[in-house]
């Protein structure tokens, strides 16, 4: 088989971008990266890769442009199949979807509104963001992984998203650990795996995003 | 055993249909459920506690929720005739992402058009609309469908917002059959099929209910 020309347009702060390097390392699949530019300029690359969103990750296979991360990781799933990241019976993978949405629509805007807020909407939008860490909680229950014993598509989707949580932290003044201790120790779990720490920028570089974020939006 | 399947729907909602299209194109017995949004039954809340919402699809007593999940299921479960997406994994990303599309943008951007007041949000509404639909459009090209030759995954995902085009059309003081002609034809494609037929609503029922819910909401 010829080689793969595999091309990822990356961010590196961006928890999107680190599903798609994640799953790219899980299978073992080799590709280059190029560093966008998101705020300052994006690339001709970009722009006429993703012309729908303009946005990262965009990962491009033999050139052709794949979008938006929880469909790109799908795609990789099913491109190389081994070792599956989602399960096998129709049931189970409805159910990994289901929780693959529901972070989609809660976590990221939830913990934005974390940031972007002032005076009292900071407790509105700290309660909100725990009750939806509670929600994924109960459906972790005792297993290690969302995926069961293996680190799969959900854990995917999500760990990422946790890179951002000293930010919130910092901002909302409260502690992941002590609201959701079950939740910071499967966390713990999932850093200790090498393709998600090499993967993953560190907390501290994201609360310096952030901190660049709200002056942008005239947060401070 | 036989498969038990229960549909829990309203009449109205363009989410509900896709279900119903996708089960009818599989040519699948069901009990439908209608449920009053208002006073949402014991059942209901305990099959989606998370969302609480419709379409949930009860297959053999499990929940399956989500509409486009839901359809999903129905096409790796019942994967013997009519198969909805396709085979090949980067065409079925690309009939993944124009799905996801539709869910982000259509309805929301439809909503500015029906429930609020004449003026800006309304004529910002009613741009964005077309905007979408033109692109839609753009996509579909000069295929028959969306999955190409055959009826697949994203025109399940679209058509169901066509028995809400005249309701849009009435409040927006607009044609979609002049913004899009080939995109009407494109659904009268589809409602020569018996799956859609049977399963979408009549269209002007729906503007009936739009103007209903309309007057409760002290809009008109």
């Amino acid at each position: 088989m010829s080689k793969q020309e595999l091309l990822l347009l990356d961010c590196g702060v961006s928890p999107f971008c680190g599903r798609v390097r994640i799953a790219l390392a899980e299978k073992g699949v080799e590709y280059e990266s190029k560093e966008e530019n998101v705020l300052g300029g994006k690339s001709e690359l970009l722009l006429s890769s993703n012309p729908v969103y303009k946005k990262v990750p965009v990962l491009l296979h033999n050139g052709k442009p794949l979008c938006e991360s929880s469909i790109i990781v799908q795609y990789i799933d099913e491109a190389w199949p081994s070792p599956p990241l989602l399960p096998t019976s129709p049931y189970e993978r409805a159910q990994a979807r289901f929780w693959g949405d529901f972070i989609e629509k809660k976590l990221f805007d939830g913990g934005s509104k974390i940031w972007k807020s002032k005076g009292e909407e900071i407790e509105v939008a700290k309660k909100e963001f725990i009750e939806t860490l509670k929600q994924l909680e109960g459906t972790l229950g005792d297993k290690d992984f969302f995926g069961g014993e293996n680190f799969g598509f959900v854990d995917i989707l999500l760990i990422p998203l946790t890179t951002w949580f000293y930010a919130y932290e910092k901002f909302g003044d409260f502690k992941v650990e002590e609201e959701c201790p079950k939740f910071s120790t499967w966390v713990k779990r999932c850093n200790q795996r090498e393709n998600v720490v090499k993967a993953l920028p560190e907390p501290e570089m994201v609360y310096e995003v952030v901190l660049m974020l709200r002056k942008m939006h005239g947060v401070e | 055993m036989a498969d038990e399947i229960v549909l829990l729907s309203t009449w109205p909602s363009m989410f509900s249909m896709r279900v119903r299209v996708a089960l009818a194109e599989k040519g699948l017995e069901y009990e439908y459920r209608e449920e009053d949004l208002w006073n949402k039954s014991p059942l209901l809340l305990k099959m989606n506690p998370v969302h609480k919402k419709i379409p949930v699809l009860i297959h053999n007593g499990k929940p399956i929720c989500e509409s486009m999940i839901i359809v999903e299921y129905i096409d790796e479960v019942w994967n013997h005739k009519s198969p909805l997406l396709p085979t090949d994994p980067y065409q079925r990303a690309e009939a993944r992402f124009w799905a996801d599309y539709v869910d982000k943008k259509l309805y929301d951007i439809g909503k500015k058009i029906i429930w609020s007041t004449k003026g800006e949000e309304q004529e910002t509404g009613k741009k964005e609309f077309i905007e979408c639909l033109k692109l839609l459009e753009r996509e579909l090209g000069d295929n028959p469908y969306f999955g190409g030759e055959n009826f697949g995954f994203v025109d399940v995902s679209l058509v169901t917002f066509s028995c809400w085009f005249h309701t849009y059309e009435s409040y927006g003081n607009f044609s979609i059959e002049t913004e899009c002609p080939k995109l009407i034809a494109w659904t009268k494609r589809c409602l020569e099929k018996e799956s859609v037929s049977s399963s979408l609503a009549d269209p002007h029922k729906i503007h009936d209910f739009a103007s209903g819910m309309r007057k409760r909401f002290g809009i008109e």
